[in-house]
């Protein structure tokens, strides 16, 4: 269960037509002989897919879904650069699906269900969001016996600062040069709040471990090799075997939201029935792992105040920016690797 | 009197066709106008957001151990995502090298003059804007044009222009609208003074030829200046008709009457039989002339005051029989039974010196053409809501068939050559009749004498 795959996002992004779509798994919904098959290529897990699809086959009786899973990177790669044909195209990667309708691939959509999105989740009748899902923090219930858990940044920088003996070598976070994801959260970290770098230069003292994806700090959190861990997906924490092992804080200064979302690309060969899909994905309401629009998930806890959605548009674009990219990387390094 | 005028164009119609017209062309005018003027605010702003855009991510370069880089500012996209969803593109370059974002969007076409320029252009399959700016950038001793350009498509400032044009629609629709609402008004009440004269005028009376004193417009001052010494002239020449009538009525009868009395003394005197005849024929013919001259002044007065005919309330039983009263003498020279068979009383509206000289037509004729020791009778009856005065007499009657063409001027009946008159009676009866929608029928009664019916409505 892979939420974001290790890659080489930002190489991508400046120039590797040569690289190859690598296609992690892939499976077929519905009956094998169905007379329609609609294409979706998402960077979400088919035991996230397949429940929220089953009503949706049940209700298209003769139709099947090719269900192709990859990272971010690859499903860009995937749409953008090899023009290969699917349907829907569904990711977390909110920046790179801006960047998909912004550049003409996405077709537009207006239904009932879409207009009755809130503004926030619809970008050009192109983008449209379906969950929402806060990057949280993940702190081991073991090591904070008798510390106080940290409610924000600030009390989670002054805990490391007077404890860096428990703390060193057992903090981890995202690494930003690897994860799509962890670059998207640290960016609008930063954008948000210089708090960031102070947490990033704190983190870096206590030598943080860096990661690739949410579930390995989980795992880790859970087994105690690690005690905090920072921008954690709480949904993916919230359904882990082992809850009582952590807590899920979702830091009250601000927490971000990723918006996981969906687009139609140009090249799907049956764009209608993409579009009742897309429908019916933003119609869902049921708590699992995600957090869906109408649900309330791993959110319900969270004041609507100290939300803070990561906004579809064009201001998505400035951190895909080779110039931008690099500053920031370099930034980040200089204060996460000392 | 009645004459249709010849009538062409309507002066209200024309003011209000050339004021609708003028506001037609007006109404186009400001919707072009008004559109034209949003289209430039709408691009100018866009252009002011791109520049500010490209602007804001050239000041982010910088040369940092003799490299460039350029820390895009989050604002720099985020500003143009705010107005609407639209796709952006950028691109960098320094001198000839591409640095990043879309290394195909276009350069500006031909040579730019300045540092900023903005061109329209198609990219990706859609109409862009685009801001480019430069600036000189050095990286130890060589210096380069490091040049940003920022492009945005257009599908929302189309949108907006066409609401604003749809709003520039409803302006110059509605100023149209008031424009012809005010051009009615405006048509109505130039021509009232025209309609106001207009009635004026209708309202006088026949007789009434006063000069036109309310005031009026300066431009109808000509008009109503002609209309008054037109009416002047008018006036003066009915006077004069009217004083020419009276006093050839005495000029003409008194000397005539005077010869005729001498014209008898001399008859008395003479005793030769042939010289006798020779003054009887003197005297019938001094009898047809003054008599001719009296029908012909008769008729000048009637066809005078019938033209402006006064009606007053008219005792028609009154006239017949103050009439009779006068022809009395004449009937009794002439042996004549004139007599009264039956007024019914009747009241009508009209001139009663008509009226009254109508009679005295129909009784004269009645007295001429009766046979000696004969009679005529006249009565009064109210017939289906007129009153018919009834004159019959036991004479030869009128000639069966051209009886119609009595009615004509110095016209007069095959059978009366005998008979002194000058064919003017049925005419005045027949003028007076009509003046007063009346009717004038005649025929001979079945004893065989004349029968004439002269008919007047009660109002």
């Amino acid at each position: 269960m892979r939420e974001v795959v290790v890659s080489l996002f930002m190489m991508l992004m400046a120039s590797a037509p040569a690289l190859a779509f690598v296609i992690e798994d892939r499976t077929t919904f519905g009956p094998n002989n169905a007379d329609t098959v609609l294409r979706v290529v998402s960077t979400a897990d088919i035991a996230f897919f397949a429940p929220i699809v089953r009503p949706f086959l049940d209700g298209n009786p003769n139709l099947a879904i090719d269900y192709t899973v990859a990272s971010s990177s690859d499903v860009m790669r995937a749409v953008h650069d090899q023009g290969l044909a699917y349907d829907l195209v569904i990711s977390s990667a909110m920046d790179l699906q801006t960047k998909l309708a912004n550049d003409g691939l996405a077709l537009s959509y207006r239904s009932p269900s879409t207009l009755a999105l809130p503004d926030w989740a619809n970008w050009r009748d192109q983008v449209f969001a379906f969950t929402q899902e806060p990057a949280t923090i993940v702190v081991s219930n073991a090591a904070f016996d008798e510390l106080d858990i940290p409610r924000n940044r600030q009390e989670l920088i002054s805990v490391m600062r007077e404890n860096p003996e428990r703390f060193r070598g057992r903090v981890g976070t995202y690494d930003v040069r690897q994860s799509g994801l962890g670059y998207l959260f640290a960016t609008q970290d930063a954008r948000a709040s210089e708090t960031y770098w102070r947490l990033a230069e704190v983190m870096g003292g206590l030598r943080a471990k860096l990661y690739c994806c949410s579930s390995d700090m989980i795992n880790d959190v859970v087994s105690g090799d690690l005690l905090i861990a920072y921008n954690v997906l709480g949904s993916y924490a919230l359904n882990h075997d082992d809850e009582d092992a952590f807590t899920i804080v979702l830091p009250s200064d601000f927490t971000t939201v990723m918006l996981r979302t969906a687009i139609i690309p140009l090249t799907s060969e049956n764009p209608d029935l993409a579009g009742r899909l897309v429908d019916h994905l933003v119609s869902q309401s049921g708590s699992g792992k995600m957090n869906f629009l109408t649900g309330t998930g791993v959110l319900g806890a969270a004041k609507e105040i100290s939300l803070r959605r990561i906004q579809l548009g064009p201001g998505l674009l400035v951190y895909l920016d080779r110039f931008k990219n690099r500053s920031f990387v370099s930034e980040w390094e200089s204060a996460i690797l000392q | 009197m009645n004459s249709q005028p010849s009538v062409h164009g309507s002066i209200q119609r024309r003011l209000v066709v050339l004021l609708l017209i003028g506001a037609a062309v007006l109404a186009v005018l400001l919707y072009f106008v008004v559109q034209s003027i949003a289209r430039q605010i709408a691009q100018e702003s866009q252009d002011n957001i791109l520049s500010a855009s490209a602007i804001s991510i050239l000041d982010s370069a910088s040369v940092q151990n003799g490299e460039i880089t350029i820390d895009l500012p989050y604002a720099a996209f985020s500003m143009l995502g705010t107005v609407a969803d639209e796709r952006i593109y950028y691109s960098i370059s320094m001198g000839e090298d591409f640095l990043s974002g879309y290394e195909d969007l276009p350069g500006p076409p031909g040579s730019r003059g300045s540092d900023n320029v903005f061109y329209s252009t198609h990219f990706r399959g859609e109409d862009v804007r685009i801001a480019s700016t430069r600036r000189i950038v050095s990286i130890g001793p060589v210096s380069q044009v490091l040049e940003v350009s920022v492009a945005q498509t257009l599908d929302g400032q189309r949108e907006t222009l066409s609401r604003i044009s749809r709003i520039a629609l409803a302006v110059g629709a509605s100023f149209f609208l008031l424009t012809a609402l005010f051009a009615t008004i405006v048509a109505r009440s130039t021509t009232k003074p025209l309609h106001r004269l207009a009635e004026s005028v209708a309202r006088r009376g026949p007789k009434d030829l006063r000069p036109v004193a309310a005031p009026v417009p300066s431009e109808m001052a000509p008009l109503v200046s002609s209309l008054n010494s037109f009416m002047d002239r008018l006036q003066n020449s009915l006077v004069q008709s009217e004083e020419f009538i009276a006093e050839a009525a005495h000029r003409v009868r008194t000397p005539l009457a005077v010869v005729r009395t001498r014209a008898e003394i001399t008859l008395r005197r003479v005793e030769k039989a042939e010289n006798r005849a020779a003054v009887r024929e003197m005297i019938r013919a001094i009898d047809e002339s003054s008599r001719s001259a009296g029908q012909m002044l008769d008729h000048a007065m009637v066809t005078f005051r019938a033209d402006h005919l006064v009606k007053e309330p008219v005792d028609l039983a009154a006239i017949v029989k103050d009439t009779v009263e006068r022809l009395q003498p004449l009937s009794e020279l002439r042996d004549v039974d004139l007599r009264v068979a039956g007024l019914e009383p009747a009241e009508i509206q009209g001139d009663p010196i008509l009226i009254q000289n109508a009679l005295r037509n129909l009784l004269d004729n009645a007295i001429k053409y009766s046979k000696t020791d004969g009679w005529a009778e006249v009565s009064l009856v109210r017939d289906a809501g007129r009153a018919v005065v009834i004159v019959k007499d036991n004479g030869p009657g009128f000639p069966p068939d051209p009886a119609k063409r009595l009615v004509g001027r110095y016209s007069r009946g095959e059978n009366v050559t005998g008979t002194v008159g000058s064919g003017l009676g049925l005419t005045i009866v027949d003028e007076v009749a009509r003046a007063h929608n009346g009717a004038l029928h005649y025929g001979n009664s079945e004893e065989g004498g004349a029968c004439v019916k002269l008919s007047f409505p009660f109002s």
